[in-house]
This record gives C-alpha cells, sequence and structure tokens, in this order.
C-alpha cells in the first residue's frame, strides 16, 4: 500500500493519559515521516463511527493502562474488524495483570521474583501488620510494591524496611484494588524490546537503566535527565544474550504480536528475572523502546511503518 | 545513542541549565491531571474563568473595528510602559478598591503573572525570603522558586493574614539575620484559601510591613468579584509608597487577551518598564487596545455583575453539596472568587489520594501544590468557577466516595507518613484545565 491511512488511538481515561498522548504524538510523527497518512483520535463515542468510515487502513492503539492494555479496546477492534498494530486481547488479558503473567513466565521456566497479590479487603479483613509481617517473613526485605495492573510505575515504591510498607500500600492502592509486593532483586535493571516486522521476532539490543533515586519510578521515566540509560546494557555477551533470549520466551509464552517490551533484572550472577511484559510499550520522548530501535542502528520512522505494513497483511 | 560504556541522558544540554530550573519537573501529580480534561471528569481542579456569560457577539465587532480601524496601530509595537489610553481607564476599574494613581504609575503586564515576575526578578536575590500566606497561589510560589527566593509562609484564618503571625514571624527571621524582600498577599477571595482580609486588619498588615521595611505585593485578581457588599479599600490604599498593587482583566473580561497592570511607587514603576522592555519589548497593542475599546463600548460594570451572578450561584451549589455530601470534612466560606479550601479528615493525604479520584472521575488540586514546603497535604482546593450546578453537585458526591475508599484504606493501614512522595517538583495543573 503507497500511503496506508493510520489511526493512532491515544489518550483514555487511565492514568497514563498523559504518557500515551506522548506516545501517540511521537508515533504519528515518525509514520507520517513514513509515508504515512495519519490521525490522532482519543477513545470517545465517535470512535466506533470513526473506525466503520471506511476511511482507515489500520489502527495502531497506544493507549496505556486500563483498557488500552487489558485488552479491551482491541476486542473492539476484532469486532469491527479493522487490522491493527500489537497482541490480541487474550494475549492482553494474560500480559496486563502482572500477578497472572508472573505465573505465564514461570511455566516458560523464566526466573521471577517471589511476589504476593492481595486485595486491600484482605489486609483489612485479617489485619494489615498481621499480613505485611507474612509477608516480609516470608519474602524478606527489601521489597517493591506496585499495582497489580498498571504502568509507568504509578503507585509504585521501593521498600527497604518495614516501617515504611503501610505508606506503600496506601500510594499502591490510590491506583488500583490489587497491591502486588515483590522481593526487590539487586542487579542491573534492563528492558528489552522485542520486534517482529515479518520474519519472527527479534529481540533489540537490551537497554540499562541506572535512575538517579535508585528506583525507576514515574519521575525518573518521564522527566529526560532522571535516569541514565545505556545501550547496550553493560552486561557481559553471555548476560546479553539472556536477557534477549528471556524477552523472547516472554514474548511468545503470552502469545505476543508485532511489539512488546519485557522489563528484567540481571543479577550478580547474570540470571534474568522477569519483572513483567507491555504489550503497549512508552513511545515518548524518554521511552526505552525508540531508544533500542535506534541502537540497533534502526529508523524508527521505518521501523513504525514495517509495524503498520505487518498489521495490514 | 550511546555506544559502550558511554550512557546518555536524553538531554545533551543537562549540564548547562541554570540553578534557578531546579524544581523545574512535572511531577506525576501534574500527569494525572491530563484525564481532568476529558468531559467524563468533573474537575474542581482548574481555575479557568466562566466565559459562558461574556457577549461573544459584542466582543467579536469590537475587534473587527479595531483591526479595520486601527489596524496599523494595533498589530505595531507599542509602549513599553502600556497603551496611555488603556492606562486611563484602568484608573476607573480600581475605583470601587480606592486604589488611586495616576496613568503614569502603571505598567500594563502580559496578566498579572508577567507582573509577578517583573517585581521578584527587580528586587529578590537568590536566597532572599518572601513571605507569602499559608497557602498562597500557585503561580506565584513558582514565579519566587524560579529567583531562587526562599518562601515563609504565614498563617491565615477566616479573616486572611494573621497580623499576630506575621509581625511574629518578621521578628523572628530578623533575629535570624534574614532578608525579607516581599510580603506576597492576595487580600481579596484568596486563592485557594476562599478568605477575604479583614477591612479592620489591612492597615495594621501596612502597618506591620511598613516597620520591618518589607514591600507589600497585593495581587488582587479577584477584587471585582465578591458576592456581596462593596469591594474592601485595597492595601494599595493604606500606603501607596509601601504597596505594588496588582490586577488583571482575566477575570473581569477574558484571559485569553492576556492583559494585567502593576501600580507602583515611582522609582519602582521606572524599573518594572526596564525590566518589561527587556523580557517582551512590550505587552501586546492589539490586546490592550482591545481591552480599551471593550471599556470604552461596552457596560462592563454590568457585566463584571453578571460574573459574579454566576460564580454566586456555583458558589452556593459548592457550599451546598459540601454541606450535604461531606460531613467529615471542614471548609472555608467563599464570599467571592473561585475556590474554596477544604481540610479533610485527619491523617488523609490529598495528594496520594488524587489516582483514586482520577478513577473515580473527579479532579481537585492537593494541598501541597499550595505550599512551598510540602505542607498542605490534608487540605485540597475546589473550584466551583466553571463546571455548571449540576455537575458541581456530581462532583462533590463523587468525592465523597473517593473520601470514604481513603478512610477505610487508612482504617486498614493506619496513618503512614509522607514518605518519599514529597518533592520539589510542580504538583499544579496548568492554566489551560478547565
Amino acid at each position: 500500500m503507497l500511503s496506508p491511512r493510520v489511526l493512532i488511538l491515544a489518550g483514555g481515561l487511565s492514568h497514563e493519559r498523559e504518557v500515551s498522548l506522548r506516545s501517540g504524538r511521537r508515533v504519528a510523527e515518525a509514520l507520517r515521516e513514513a509515508g504515512c497518512q495519519v490521525t490522532v483520535t482519543d477513545v470517545d463515542d465517535q470512535l466506533l463511527d470513526t473506525l466503520r468510515s471506511g476511511q482507515i487502513d489500520v489502527v495502531w492503539p497506544l493507549l496505556h493502562g486500563v483498557s488500552g492494555e487489558d485488552g479491551a479496546v482491541r476486542d473492539v477492534l476484532e469486532l469491527v474488524g479493522v487490522p491493527y498494530v500489537g497482541s490480541a486481547p487474550a494475549a492482553c488479558r494474560l500480559s496486563w495483570d502482572k500477578s497472572v503473567a508472573k505465573g505465564i513466565v514461570q511455566e516458560a521456566k523464566l526466573a521471577t521474583p517471589r511476589f504476593v497479590a492481595l486485595p486491600h479487603g484482605i489486609f483489612r479483613e485479617l489485619g494489615a501488620n498481621r499480613v505485611l509481617g507474612s509477608i516480609v517473613e516470608k519474602l524478606g526485605l527489601p521489597l517493591v510494591v506496585k499495582p497489580a495492573r498498571g504502568g509507568s510505575a504509578l503507585g509504585a515504591s521501593a521498600v527497604r524496611d518495614t516501617a515504611g510498607l503501610p505508606r506503600a500500600m496506601v500510594d499502591c492502592f490510590a491506583y488500583g484494588d490489587v497491591a502486588m509486593v515483590e522481593q526487590r532483586v539487586s542487579g542491573v535493571e534492563v528492558a528489552v524490546t522485542v520486534l517482529d516486522t515479518g520474519s519472527g521476532p527479534v529481540a533489540l539490543p537490551p537497554v540499562e537503566i541506572v535512575p538517579d533515586s535508585g528506583f525507576y519510578d514515574y519521575d525518573a521515566r518521564y522527566i529526560a535527565g532522571a535516569s541514565e540509560f545505556f545501550c547496550p546494557a553493560r552486561l557481559s555477551a553471555p548476560a546479553l544474550e539472556a536477557v534477549k533470549a528471556a524477552a523472547l520466551t516472554a514474548h511468545n509464552a503470552f502469545g505476543l504480536r508485532h511489539v512488546s517490551r519485557t522489563d528484567l533484572i540481571v543479577d550478580e550472577s547474570g540470571e534474568p528475572w522477569f519483572l513483567e511484559v507491555n504489550v503497549a510499550p512508552g513511545m515518548t520522548e524518554t521511552s526505552l523502546l525508540p531508544l533500542s530501535i535506534e541502537a540497533a542502528g534502526l529508523s524508527a520512522p521505518t521501523v513504525y511503518r514495517q509495524l503498520v505494513e505487518r498489521a495490514l497483511v | 545513542m550511546s555506544e559502550g560504556n558511554v550512557g546518555s541522558r536524553l538531554d545533551q544540554w543537562l549540564g548547562s541549565y541554570a540553578a534557578r530550573t531546579r524544581g523545574m519537573t512535572a511531577s506525576e501529580i501534574r500527569a494525572l491531571f491530563a484525564v481532568a480534561s476529558r468531559p467524563e471528569v468533573v474537575s474542581l481542579a482548574g481555575g479557568m474563568p466562566n466565559l459562558a456569560a461574556l457577549p461573544m457577539d459584542v466582543v467579536g465587532r469590537s475587534l473587527a473595528n479595531l483591526v479595520a480601524q486601527n489596524g496599523p496601530v494595533a498589530l505595531q509595537y507599542g509602549s513599553g510602559q502600556g497603551d496611555p489610553e488603556l492606562r486611563r481607564r484602568i484608573l476607573d476599574v480600581m475605583a470601587p478598591n480606592r486604589v488611586s494613581a495616576h496613568p503614569d504609575d502603571i505598567v500594563v503586564t502580559t496578566g498579572s503573572q508577567q507582573a509577578l515576575d517583573l517585581v521578584t526578578r527587580i528586587f529578590v536575590d537568590p536566597g532572599d525570603v518572601v513571605l507569602a500566606e499559608a497557602p498562597s497561589y500557585v503561580g506565584a510560589l513558582g514565579v519566587f522558586r524560579s529567583y531562587q527566593a526562599d518562601v515563609v509562609h504565614v498563617p491565615m484564618d477566616s479573616e486572611g493574614l494573621i497580623p499576630e503571625a506575621l509581625s511574629d514571624t518578621l521578628i523572628r527571621l530578623k533575629r535570624a539575620g534574614r532578608k525579607v524582600k516581599l510580603l506576597y498577599t492576595v487580600p481579596n477571595h484568596h486563592n485557594p484559601g476562599g478568605v477575604t482580609l479583614a477591612a479592620h486588619r489591612r492597615p495594621q498588615i501596612v502597618e506591620i510591613a511598613r516597620r520591618f521595611g518589607v514591600l507589600i505585593l497585593e495581587d488582587d485578581p479577584y477584587g471585582l468579584l465578591g458576592f456581596d457588599g462593596d469591594p474592601l479599600p485595597a492595601l494599595h490604599s493604606h500606603d501607596p509608597e509601601g504597596v505594588i498593587y496588582l490586577g488583571s482583566f482575566s477575570k473581569t473580561f477574558a484571559p485569553g487577551f492576556r492583559v494585567g497592570w502593576a501600580v507602583a511607587p515611582h522609582a519602582v514603576r521606572e524599573k518594572l518598564v526596564l525590566a518589561s522592555e527587556s523580557a517582551i519589548l512590550c505587552p501586546s497593542s492589539f490586546s490592550q487596545m482591545a481591552v480599551t475599546s471593550y471599556l470604552a463600548e461596552h457596560d462592563w460594570k454590568h457585566q463584571v455583575g453578571l460574573f459574579r451572578e454566576l460564580y454566586r450561584e456555583r458558589r452556593d451549589a459548592m457550599l451546598q453539596s459540601l454541606s450535604d455530601m461531606l460531613p467529615t470534612s471542614s471548609w472555608t466560606n467563599p464570599q467571592g472568587g473561585f475556590y474554596v479550601w477544604v481540610k479533610v479528615p485527619d491523617g488523609l493525604d490529598t495528594k496520594a489520594m488524587l489516582p483514586r479520584a482520577v478513577t473515580a472521575r473527579v479532579a481537585f488540586v492537593p494541598g501541597t501544590a499550595f505550599y512551598a514546603d510540602d505542607q498542605g497535604r490534608d487540605h485540597m482546593r475546589l473550584s466551583y468557577c466553571y463546571p455548571s450546578p449540576e455537575r458541581i453537585r456530581e462532583g462533590v458526591r463523587r468525592l465523597a466516595s473517593v473520601i470514604d475508599e481513603e478512610l477505610d484504606v487508612q482504617e486498614t493501614f493506619g496513618t503512614p507518613g509522607s514518605g518519599q512522595r514529597a518533592g520539589s517538583s510542580v504538583d499544579s495543573p496548568g492554566p489551560d484545565l478547565s
């Protein structure tokens, strides 16, 4: 197709609306550079009419957070029968809930930090101190507390001591009903983008993340200068290959399509620990996926256009 | 991007920024306000004036005439101090607040926000103290931060700034050898406090400032938007040599023109004009002439009356809704302006609560945005200026359930400290939020 008509979905009503809008603008710019006709739209009551107008060849959902990454909007795209970039709804549903996702990668023989995912009601009914005490007893310290569903590290905290747990829990439950408390594995934090533009999934060079604050939270992700990135990650050759293999394993285990980003920690022994996988990775100025495309010697406009064409096949 | 061991910080100028840019970062909280622009969300967060009552046909005709008849002047550079005809008319606008001045005493600025910037620029060195009410206008705190001022808050009560507290603070700072340059105050229909400085306190505040040699920066965007009675005399009326008075057309006409002004003592005014010329050369001739035409051709006082009624109706809806649905909170009783300042139950943290509110499709501004020192976690600012009375009621209903849920979580986990969430980044929404 000479100049595919692409509809980018960006915005939405999730906590990550701002990030999604930024991703949408960046991808639109790149696709226009690559010769596509691009429209960026929010998800609202006009969307179905737009999808059925016959004026759209392919949709690229760049919605982060709920309804974007939980598969809901993609279900609607399936209903309407419009091709789209990215994974199918069923795969999204599996990866969206971090506690479900960890179960799946464990079956695929990937290491993942020990965790527990609990709703607020359990803490209320059994007594928060008792439950938190049991968690610390089982998982030890330090811990990471984060919403079981959601991205951009919103509501996520690193906890070094027991005294810090109640604050972390309150902040986490402000973003969602289920909190995941996870062992904090020390090591090198990396993110690996997997692309499939037609010849099978390929892992791009892993990006190593070194946040100034020590924790890759929202500010560290979206304020330019708050983190330092190394690409490829400063790992031994075998460790680099191991994280790429782990990301490919995750991509395949969930049955993901076209593009994904897997976040991992590489411990001292070089073993990668799976943290989570993203079906709609951030595409902003400070996001990791564009960095790895550049590090691989590829051009973002070209890669994005290839993904659009792949969705059209 | 890096190769080998060379890292990238995605900003090649990171080492070049001036020290004053520290804190010029948008927080996670600010990002949440993006959702507030969606129609599904009842935004009680923004402070956008409600232009529904503005006669757009009159304004449109006036603008067309302006370009047709005076285009070459309206579209040209103008005086750095501002259009003389507008400055004459501003005297009429200030008359109800008893600000008497000569047109030469007035400097027209790009909104009163620029006047705030210019005054701070010419008076404040890094480390100087600026006194501000507790809480204070977020836009002023941003200016003071950008000039590296040390903001010290002075308590208010239902009658505004407390004279004894001001005096005590100044004594303490003097003993500590600190140089206090400005007292920044919003005496009428305070943003975010929703209170007005009582008439009997005004001369006291002026006298204390004079005694300690502190210049008062009186910010008065809401002075004509009181719901009952005549406006109180401005602080400026008590001591024109000791007060810089800031006014604005943003709330009484339209913010899109970006026209405000400063009334300042002679020597200060000369510096303000030079500082303004170095910043922007001159304020927009087009905007100034548009405002001048509006004031000349339209019954602007009647229009301000219409705005007052519009805001009064919304204030009533807000206070009634709060009374009906937030039994565990308390709030101020605004007699004008746009805002009510709400104290939530002890232990709740409005900053931590905002994500839950966004999920419930209601937005407010956490109290921390209005302090330079991370106070205010137990308060929030609610705006009633923009949504309809029905939407205000719905917003408060949603807020009530958010507070209940947050209390439930608090009951489970106790009252945790503020933890790591304190920061110097910007927690307030942008100016375009409805």
